[in-house]
């Protein structure tokens, strides 16, 4: 992300608009990331559910994978996966 | 306008009603104590329409007013010593925040020993806290400057903190007029905020963690503000003195355009050092005052200008800097003198603590040891040793 200078920023160290943790790639220091494995999955969603990042992708009701440039790696996913489809792999 | 007999409390707290803020949250503390009393009384009697919040520490009064600020209300409150020094935290913040909040300062000394007289050690304490300080010298220039304050506050977006020293001016009775009501409501006009947090339509984040890629350039932010402060100050108080007829300035100047010797001073002592002057000019002395009125934004170079032609400084600091150097006073003008040419001699002087009297007849020996050179690194006014 671009980084403005002091006289293009507003004062006092405001953020002066909404929704601007988008824009806040939080993946980016994760030391193990979530892999899923396609054939276990039963799509029940528990990990949808408890992702404190809101970082797996659902559509049409099917687990599809991960939004990486969000996920901390935190592993909460893996932990409640009742098939066990989630395998934490370390970064490299 | 009218002509009333007030104390400085008295009368900052009539200036807070003609204000009429939409909050004041804060916290009761000697020599203060009187200010927010009056006030609440103001309330009691719905002659205001300012929102009062009683707190439990003068922490929660400064945070309570943060949070009004950020909302975008005109905030007031008053503290005195170590109100002001509990505040300390939260005091920063407020101006990081580049918050508008105008405070009503009663200079007390700090603990310890407890004591509950004048020195100015509470408002040295916060000196870099990105506050604007304008000392007083009477009562009627702590009435005039906290209406200008609240001008200078939403022109700059930074806190301001006008003093007036504990008991010689808190509980003293003193001649001061008092605006229309009408006048000080038009003179200060409708509040400025810089942002808004109930601005549900265009929600903002104050307050963010803030790390090694933006801490700094809002740093820099605060210090343009700060020196861009003087500017504002000066042309609130011309306007305020072409409407009313009291002119301010950052520095006053008493009798120093062909001093050969000076003296410089904050708040109250200033009446002393001018009445003492006027003798010692009678008998032929060439000696003279500068009194720093507003000591954030420092005023340095009309400090150097005021002083540069004189032979002997002597800095009066109603504070210890505990530093085993000099007064804070006396080392920031020293440092505004540097780089000078003929530089004039420069001492420093500590008085006053826990609200020792100063008399002429101090001012008067004062000047006459800075003449006869008769100093040592740190000189001390009336203590025992």
């Amino acid at each position: 992300m671009e980084k403005e200078g002091a006289s293009k920023l507003p004062i006092g160290g405001i953020i002066d608009k909404g929704g601007t943790a988008k824009k806040f790639q939080t993946g980016d220091w994760r030391s193990f990331k979530p892999v899923l494995n396609p054939k276990k999955c039963i799509h029940c969603l528990f990990c949808w559910v408890y992702c404190p990042d809101s970082s797996i992708v659902v559509n049409n009701g099917k687990m599809e994978g991960f939004l990486y440039e969000y996920c901390k790696g935190c592993g909460i996913c893996a932990e409640e996966c009742p098939p066990k489809a989630i395998e934490m792999v370390r970064e490299v | 306008m009218k002509i009333v007999a007030k104390t400085a409390n008295e009368a900052m707290a009539e200036a807070m009603r003609q204000i009429n803020p939409d909050v004041v949250a804060a916290y009761p503390i000697t020599p203060a104590t009187e200010i927010v009393q009056i006030f609440s009384s103001f309330v009691h009697d719905g002659l205001v329409d300012t929102e009062f919040i009683a707190v439990e520490s003068e922490h929660s009064a400064m945070s309570a007013c943060i949070g009004a600020a950020a909302a975008g209300a005109r905030v007031m409150t008053s503290t005195s010593s170590q109100g002001l020094a509990l505040m300390d935290e939260v005091l920063y913040i407020a101006a990081g925040l580049r918050l508008p909040i105008v405070l009503c300062e009663i200079n007390r000394a700090l603990s310890s020993p407890i004591n509950i007289h004048c020195d100015h050690s509470d408002t040295m304490n916060v000196r870099d806290s990105g506050w604007i300080q304008i000392y007083s010298e009477d009562s009627q220039e702590a009435y005039d400057s906290v209406i200008q304050a609240i001008r200078i506050a939403e022109e700059v977006f930074l806190p301001v903190m006008v003093t007036a020293d504990g008991f010689i001016l808190s509980h003293a009775m003193q001649r001061i007029e008092i605006l229309d009501d009408e006048d000080v409501q038009k003179f200060i006009g409708k509040r400025r905020s810089p942002y808004n947090l109930l601005d549900v339509k265009n929600p903002k984040t104050i307050g963010p963690l803030d790390l090694q890629d933006y801490y700094f350039e809002h740093k820099y932010q605060e210090a343009q503000g700060m020196m861009g402060a003087s500017n504002v100050i000066l042309n609130v108080a011309k306007e305020f003195g072409e409407k009313f007829g009291r002119y301010y300035g950052l520095i006053e100047e008493y009798k120093l355009e062909d001093a050969d010797y000076a003296i410089v001073v904050i708040g109250s002592t200033a009446g002393t050092a001018k009445e003492t002057i006027d003798e010692m000019r009678e008998k032929g002395e060439k000696v003279g005052l500068l009194r720093v009125r507003v000591f954030r934004p420092f005023p340095a170079e009309e400090i150097r200008n005021a002083l540069r032609n004189c032979k002997k400084i002597g800095v009066l600091d109603r504070a210890e800097g505990l530093n085993a150097f000099g007064g804070p006073l006396y080392m920031e003008i020293k440092a505004a003198l540097y780089g000078d040419k003929n530089l004039p001699e420069i001492f420093s002087f500590i008085y006053g603590l826990g609200g020792r009297d100063i008399k002429p007849h101090d001012i008067e020996e004062t000047f006459k040891k800075i003449k006869d050179g008769n100093v040592e690194k740190i000189n001390y006014i009336g203590v025992r040793i």
